[in-house]
């Protein structure tokens, strides 16, 4: 970076280097100001979340009605068992000294010991996190990739005055998969694809085979509902003036759709996809449990019944966390695509 | 006897209701009837469906099919429980913020944002580890887990309210907070919270059956649909209609919840009917236009002959024909409704898909376009601009305005995208646009109406148009800035030209732009005239008089010469039959009107006029 002329953003445009009383600088430079005003409110949202996340983990333990560790220990280990527990607990410690050194080993990556496994929870996490967010971005893209497809067809479709054959079909079918609890549509994915096509495996994992029956499961359901979403936008954006405007451009309908239209309907449905994505998460959890993923959502449920509360807590930190990048890549993406978001609700 | 017509109930609300309402009577029934047998062990394990076991049986022996209509009590029990703790304290929650101090309610609006945006299954998985797994347990969990959703719409709906004059009133008479909650926002709000009641029953019921499908909500012995459909799953591959049962359950009662609810929202907020479909009527007999006398010379570059334009059978363009010359600015003026932006579209061959059109002959530029199921070739992008009414509405807010400008060049004339910015920047010098380097990275949204018209003007002569078509372009402006952008217009045909097709409900605009001015009326042009004489009010239809005498003229005598608003309205389209349409408002209507429509003649001066009381003959006549 040797750049002695400006630090501030380059401007590009003809004639460089010719002084520009009223050019490209104040803009950019005001959108930067814009963009820092706008990220900073969002990281103090992420900071509250992230706060109240770990106090929630923390708190599991804690809240736990009667006493945890003869939760643990069962109800036929000796007195001096459940105190050993209790001491691993951090029980016997004062509150807030219990507090600080459980915030303390999260900042160096230390959150406890399973007590089911005796492994430490980092490494348990570190193993499962990976199938976890495989399946969920999977389930992403079967969302997005049918979603859009889907709604962008129905929509154009309806716009061109073809829309009375297919659109009753369509409402009906998304209606319908959009209510479908991920449980039954993977159940019913099983039954249909494993057991009586025997084109996929019953268990899931990572390779596609095996993924693609789980993805479908979590990533169907949202998308059917994305899918009327993008249909309602795309007609909304097609009846626009500016698509007339682009209309007497006489552009390739390709051009027209992904230049034009496209845009402005992912622009106003990303902030309801963020909501679809957060659901996606619940989805992977319950949907891992159908095909024997072995990720974070069978683990949490194991932990759960066997009142491992290390395990617990990291799990639930670490599905809070995914939720909290998932919404600030959304808010990311929602500014990048449309400006104007980071100028509104200053007031 | 007369009764008052009640509004239907919708369908939906109907089919959701008698949905639940079966589920209620299982509910009931189901356990009195079959508790025992959906309890009893047989030796017959994990059978399929057969006349014994409907749905087979499970690894106990136990008839499914029981199971399933037993286990719909506890299922809809937990459903209405978790149901009630999310409406119970997501309402107090959204609702009682609002009425708390101003800090209060602008923090708590942004926490139950913050919380509408995590998942659901978190706060549901926190509250079973810290409660163990159970059926009290599992019902707080997705209580808490969905009480944002309600508190963000009750925080909402609350937030409207509180801003009503009456709840301002009572709390300025001293209302207590307790007191203003129930007796004057919650009212206010039960017929929304309803409806999402109804549709979080739904969510609940899957939820709740999610959690307990996980071994996370009923414990043995306890059963409800959840359970039986983890048990169906594990007995997939022996008895695969196991999990039918269970599945329909829940499918059936979600459905029903969620038809209840969209069907009361429709119920209590009836969208506008749709357009009532006009009837299809026979249309009159088109007269032809006669050839339009060459009055100027000069190439034509626009043309076209008897369009007709029709919406579901209604005629919006009744046999229009229009030529323009090359270097010529030609007016359309008319009401709004008689036709013109639609005559205008066609021309440009822009119209929505819903509209029908026919022309005998239709050409711009040498380029024929009168066939309608033949594309425009993308040469016309290029031979006709177009700038439109309300330029805040007709840039494309997501992209940058030099994106836009440029587009057209890029794509159809291979221009690369550095010279094309130099030459959109030229344009818009051109066009008196401020700092047009900065302008072309800028959104639509960060220039003035003035500035984006400019630049829509600038798009659309950026490659040159033999033709270009303006509709009403001052209309959205401020008076200045219109006579700015008219001034604007007249020079480029000045400079360039570029021939000009004159949209406006402003006769004065087109009098003071145009050298040949066509009025329209119900879908016809019914007087086309030289603009001289229109100003020197030599026209001869008695539309055109009454649309001058009902403008301020911009040297007229307000004392001499009154404004005289024209009385009536013109027709909607489809109801104009055999008669001259403006024979209704006319004041010079004779029987012959009402019978015939006028056929378009010349008149002495030269222009056309479609009138019976023009008619030569008729004229001595009288």
């Amino acid at each position: 970076m040797t750049s002695i002329t400006s630090p501030a953003a380059p401007v590009p445009g003809p004639g460089a280097g010719a002084p520009e009383p009223t050019g490209a600088q104040p803009v950019r430079g005001r959108i930067a100001r814009l963009w820092l005003a706008y990220l900073a409110r969002r990281l103090a949202g992420v900071v509250a979340v992230l706060v109240v996340i770990v106090l929630l983990t923390f708190m599991i333990v804690r809240w736990v009605p009667g006493d945890p560790a003869r939760l643990i220990v069962g109800f036929d280990a000796g007195p001096a068992q459940v105190r050993q527990v209790r001491e691993q607990l951090g029980l016997t410690q004062p509150f807030w000294q219990q507090f600080g050194h459980y915030v303390g080993g999260l900042f160096h990556g230390d959150l406890g010991t399973s007590f089911v496994t005796s492994q430490p929870v980092s490494e348990m996490l570190a193993q499962r996190l990976p199938l976890t967010a495989q399946l969920a971005v999977s389930a992403l893209i079967v969302v997005l990739l049918v979603g859009f497809l889907l709604g962008v067809t129905a929509g154009v479709l309806d716009h061109n005055g073809r829309g009375r054959y297919y659109t009753a079909p369509f409402t009906a079918v998304t209606s319908l998969v959009g209510a479908l609890p991920e449980y039954i549509t993977g159940t019913l994915l099983v039954y249909l694809f494993a057991l009586t096509l025997h084109w996929f495996p019953v268990q899931g994992g990572p390779s596609f085979t095996a993924m693609l029956m789980p993805a479908l499961a979590v990533g169907l359901p949202p998308a059917a509902v994305l899918a009327r979403l993008v249909r309602n936008e795309t007609v909304g954006v097609l009846s626009q003036e500016y698509i007339t405007t682009a209309t007497s451009k006489r552009l390739s309908s390709a051009r027209l759709l992904l230049r034009h239209v496209l845009p402005n309907v992912v622009t106003s449905t990303l902030t309801l996809s963020g909501l679809l994505l957060v659901a996606l998460l619940g989805g992977t959890v319950i949907t891992e449990n159908v095909f024997n993923i072995p990720g974070l959502g069978t683990e949490v449920v194991q932990a759960i019944l066997r009142s491992d509360y290390p395990s617990v807590q990291g799990i639930i930190l670490v599905l809070g966390v995914i939720a909290v990048v998932i919404n600030l890549a959304v808010d990311i993406t929602l500014g990048l695509l449309d400006p104007r978001v980071l100028a509104r609700r200053v007031a | 006897m007369r009764r008052e017509r009640r509004r239907p109930l919708p369908a939906m609300l109907v089919v959701g209701a008698v949905l639940l309402l079966v589920m209620v009577v299982i509910a009931v029934v189901a356990p009195i009837v079959w508790g025992d047998s959906a309890q009893a062990l047989t030796a017959d394990i994990r059978q399929t469906g057969s006349s014994a076991h409907l749905l087979g049986t499970d690894s106990l022996g136990r008839d499914v099919l029981y199971r399933t209509l037993v286990a719909t009590r506890l299922t809809l029990i937990m459903a209405l429980c978790a149901t009630a703790v999310a409406v119970g304290i997501g309402t107090l929650l959204g609702a009682g913020v609002v009425l708390a101090g101003r800090f209060v309610r602008g923090v708590g609006a942004r926490v139950i944002d913050l919380l509408v945006s995590y998942p659901p299954i978190i706060v549901a998985l926190t509250v079973t580890a810290i409660f163990s797994p159970g059926r009290v347990s599992v019902v707080f969990a997705i209580g808490l887990a969905f009480c944002p959703q309600f508190a963000r719409l009750t925080n909402t709906l609350a937030a409207s309210v509180s801003a009503r004059d009456y709840v301002v009133v009572a709390r300025l008479l001293g209302t207590g907070r307790a007191r203003l909650l129930s007796r004057h926002v919650l009212p206010n709000i039960a017929a929304p919270v309803l409806v999402l009641t109804s549709v979080g029953f739904a969510t609940s019921i899957v939820a709740l059956s999610g959690l307990s499908f996980l071994g996370l909500g009923v414990q043995q012995p306890s059963f409800d649909w959840g359970m039986l459909l983890a048990s169906g799953l594990r007995d997939l591959s022996v008895n695969p209609i196991e999990s039918l049962g269970p599945s329909v359950g829940i499918l059936l009662t979600g459905l029903g919840a969620g038809l209840l609810g969209d069907g009361l929202a429709r119920y209590w907020e009836p969208r506008q009917h749709a357009l009532p479909e006009r009837g299809s009527r026979a249309s009159a007999r088109v007269p032809k236009a006669p050839p339009v006398a060459a009055a100027g010379g000069g190439d034509v570059v626009a043309e076209l002959r008897d369009l007709t334009v029709s919406a579901r059978g209604a005629e919006l363009v009744r046999g229009v024909s229009l030529d323009i010359r090359a270097g010529e600015i030609v007016g359309l003026v008319g009401e709004s409704g008689s036709g013109k932006s639609v005559t205008a579209m066609a021309m440009a061959r822009l119209l929505p898909a819903a509209l029908t059109w026919t022309s005998a002959r239709h050409q711009v530029n040498g380029i024929d376009l009168s066939r309608a199921d033949v594309p425009p070739p993308t040469r016309l992008a290029t031979d006709i601009g177009v700038v439109f009414q309300d330029p805040a509405s007709c840039f494309n807010p997501a992209l940058h305005v030099g994106t836009q400008l440029t587009e057209v060049l890029r794509v159809h004339r291979g221009v690369p995208r550095r010279q094309a910015a130099e030459l959109a920047v030229q344009r818009l010098r051109e066009v008196r646009v401020s700092a047009p380097e900065s302008r072309m990275h800028q959104y639509p949204h960060e220039l003035s109406g003035g500035m984006r018209q400019r630049a829509m003007i600038a798009m659309a002569l950026l490659s040159e148009p033999k033709l270009l078509i303006a509709d009403e372009p001052t209309t959205a402006l401020d008076v200045t800035v219109q006579a700015d952008v008219l001034r604007l217009l007249h020079q480029i045909n000045a400079d360039h030209g570029t021939a000009m097709l004159l949209i406006s409900h402003d006769i004065n605009v087109v009098s003071a732009l145009c050298q040949r001015v066509c009025v329209m009326y119900a879908g016809r042009i019914v007087e086309e005239v030289a603009v001289a004489d229109l100003r020197a009010g030599r026209v001869h239809h008695p539309y055109t008089k009454a649309l001058l005498a009902a403008s301020p003229g911009e040297d007229a005598d307000r004392a001499t010469n009154p404004l005289r608003p024209l009385p009536g309205r013109p027709p909607r389209p489809g109801d104009v039959g055999d008669a001259c349409s403006f024979a209704p408002r006319c004041p010079l209507a004779m029987p012959r009107c009402r019978e015939e429509d006028p056929l378009p003649r010349p008149t002495p001066d030269g222009g056309v006029a479609a009138c019976h009381a023009v008619d030569p003959a008729l004229v001595e006549i009288r």
